[in-house]
């Protein structure tokens, strides 16, 4: 193992030598590792989310035909460091008759439900914070943390307005974490394992070939549970002021900001960790750096694809969200797992992987047909319902006159 | 395998530690002036009237449950999806059976209408 080739872990047995010769006891220095791994794998996230936010607010920017930030630094890239600089000095304001103890936890929780998540993300074959044996649950059991701290936020703020955006908030991510589990079964079900690593290896052909379906709706609902356009009902500031956010101000606020954008990326890396193959490509098991990058690389695309939608799409009205999760996403995610089960159960004895796979795609692109058929049905359905009203009461309106 | 969660604790405290220190730092560095006025509650841009925690519509609750009785579910379904490789066709047929009975309390939630956004 060589430092070009695999610095992470060069570097770990390096420090683990060095604490060895010292005299330090091995538990002592598996937790002194671990202090290390942790600290600057957290602190690097933390840090990256500034980057974050230039990115997307320059990839937004050239979406809306704007130049996006571009006066700090070289393309603006140093915008979202004064921006930090900003708020660090703002004062922040506990309004009267807020409970405090919750009002303050909450911007926390909320980072902490999302960084939480990174120590479980396989970054190369070899560098990972920890191999779970129950990483998929694991991260399906952080994400709900999440959907606590915001309706800490909605209660504590003694603010009506505040209390019923986290009402609609929380409606709204506990709907779409039933057809994220059912989607996350598929990977977990093709690959026999729960931990993050293992699918990534058993991944010879990327399972957004062999699963597309599962893959599409983990990303419809991963931006959902995000609660960025098109279901950013989480804000909707013409609706309901600021959303469970208002009494928020400083950098208490800018937590609740850094949450939104770290799990946007954190989404993205989950969603290149389960459908697109992790750390694999040619080369990656010997040169572990190699690995990492096709990780970014992958990452990066999938998260482009996030903004992308994000720039691109008008927001729902919350009747629609909730009828789009129930209506359409549990049901077609039921009957995925249900068809994707028995076809991978057939198909399993043949010893041809990519055959496997195939029946797997078809299987996908057959539910795929039928729920937009079925779709098409229903919509002409309801439009002509809606047009026959609409002409009703046109007559009704002509004969008064 | 004690280890893992070791590590898994600690990054725990650590990823609580960096947003509250950042918060705690910026309590140093901005100014802190209170007074009444400031303090008041935004609302909607008028003075708040009356309770805050009041009742809230039972749309709510109605999702919550259909949310548990899935959730619940999942706990079931991941460790069988595990052992799927290992598994004979009977034992699929079970498994889907058991998605077969959520699936009708969904169709039995929808028809009595509490699917329904009022």
């Amino acid at each position: 193992m060589t430092f070009i080739s695999d610095p992470i872990n060069f570097i770990a047995t390096w420090l683990r030598i060095m604490l060895a010769n010292v005299g330090a006891s091995p538990d002592l220095t598996a937790f002194i590792l671990s202090v290390v791994g942790g600290g600057i794998l957290a602190t690097g996230a933390m840090l990256w989310v500034t980057f974050l936010i230039w990115y997307e607010r320059k990839i937004i920017g050239r979406i809306q035909d704007r130049l996006g930030p571009n006066r700090v630094g070289p393309w603006g890239i140093f915008q979202s460091f004064a921006d930090m600089l900003k708020i660090f000095t703002k004062e922040y304001i506990t309004p009267n008759g807020a409970d405090r103890v919750l009002y303050n936890i909450a911007p926390v929780l909320s980072v902490a439900s999302v960084l939480l998540i990174w120590a479980i993300i396989p970054f190369t074959v070899t560098s990972y914070g920890v191999d779970l044996n129950v990483g998929v649950l694991f991260v399906v059991a952080v994400a709900g943390l999440g959907e606590l701290a915001i309706i800490m936020a909605g209660w504590s703020s003694n603010n009506k307005y505040a209390l019923l955006g986290a009402f609609r908030v929380v409606a709204q991510l506990i709907s779409y974490e039933v057809p994220m589990v059912l989607s996350l079964l598929v990977p977990v079900l093709l690959s026999g394992s729960m931990s993050l690593n293992a699918i990534v290896k058993a991944q010879n052909v990327w399972y957004i070939f062999t699963a597309p379906l599962a893959a599409l709706i983990f990303m419809i609902t991963s931006i959902a549970e995000v609660g960025r356009s098109p279901f950013d009902l989480v804000e909707s500031e013409s609706e309901i002021v600021g959303g469970f956010n208002i009494e928020y101000s400083g950098l208490k606020f800018g937590m609740f900001f850094v949450a939104e954008f770290l799990h946007a990326f954190t989404s993205a890396l989950i969603f290149t960790v389960l459908f697109l193959g992790g750390w694999r490509g040619p080369g990656a098991e010997q040169y572990p750096i190699l690995g990492f990058i096709y990780f970014s690389l992958k990452n990066v695309f999938s998260y482009f694809i996030f903004i992308l939608v994000r720039g691109s799409l008008p927001r729902f009205r919350i009747d629609q969200m909730m009828d789009l999760n129930w209506k359409v996403l549990t049901p077609v995610s039921l009957g995925l797992f249900a068809v994707v089960t028995i076809v991978a159960k057939l198909v399993q004895g043949n010893p041809n992987e990519l055959l496997r796979g195939l029946f797997l795609l078809i299987a996908n692109g057959v539910i795929l047909l039928t729920t937009s058929l079925v779709m098409g049905q229903f919509a002409a359905r309801r439009r002509r319902h809606l047009d026959e009203r609409a002409e009703g009461q046109k007559l009704r309106v002509r004969s008064q006159v | 395998m004690l280890n893992d969660w070791l590590y898994i604790g600690i990054f725990l405290a650590i990823s609580a530690f960096l947003p509250a220190a950042a918060i705690v730092i910026a309590g140093f560095l901005a100014p802190k002036k209170p007074n009444t006025i400031k303090n008041q509650i935004y609302e909607c841009g008028i003075e708040t009237v009356g309770e805050t925690w009041v009742q809230f519509k039972a749309q709510y609750y109605i999702f919550g449950l259909i949310f548990l009785i899935f959730d619940v579910e999942t706990v079931f379904l991941y460790p069988w999806a595990v052992a799927f490789n290992q598994m004979t066709l009977y034992g699929v047929l079970e498994a889907l059976l058991f998605v077969l009975i959520l699936a009708g309390g969904l169709v039995y939630a929808w028809r009595k209408g509490a699917l329904e956004w009022v």
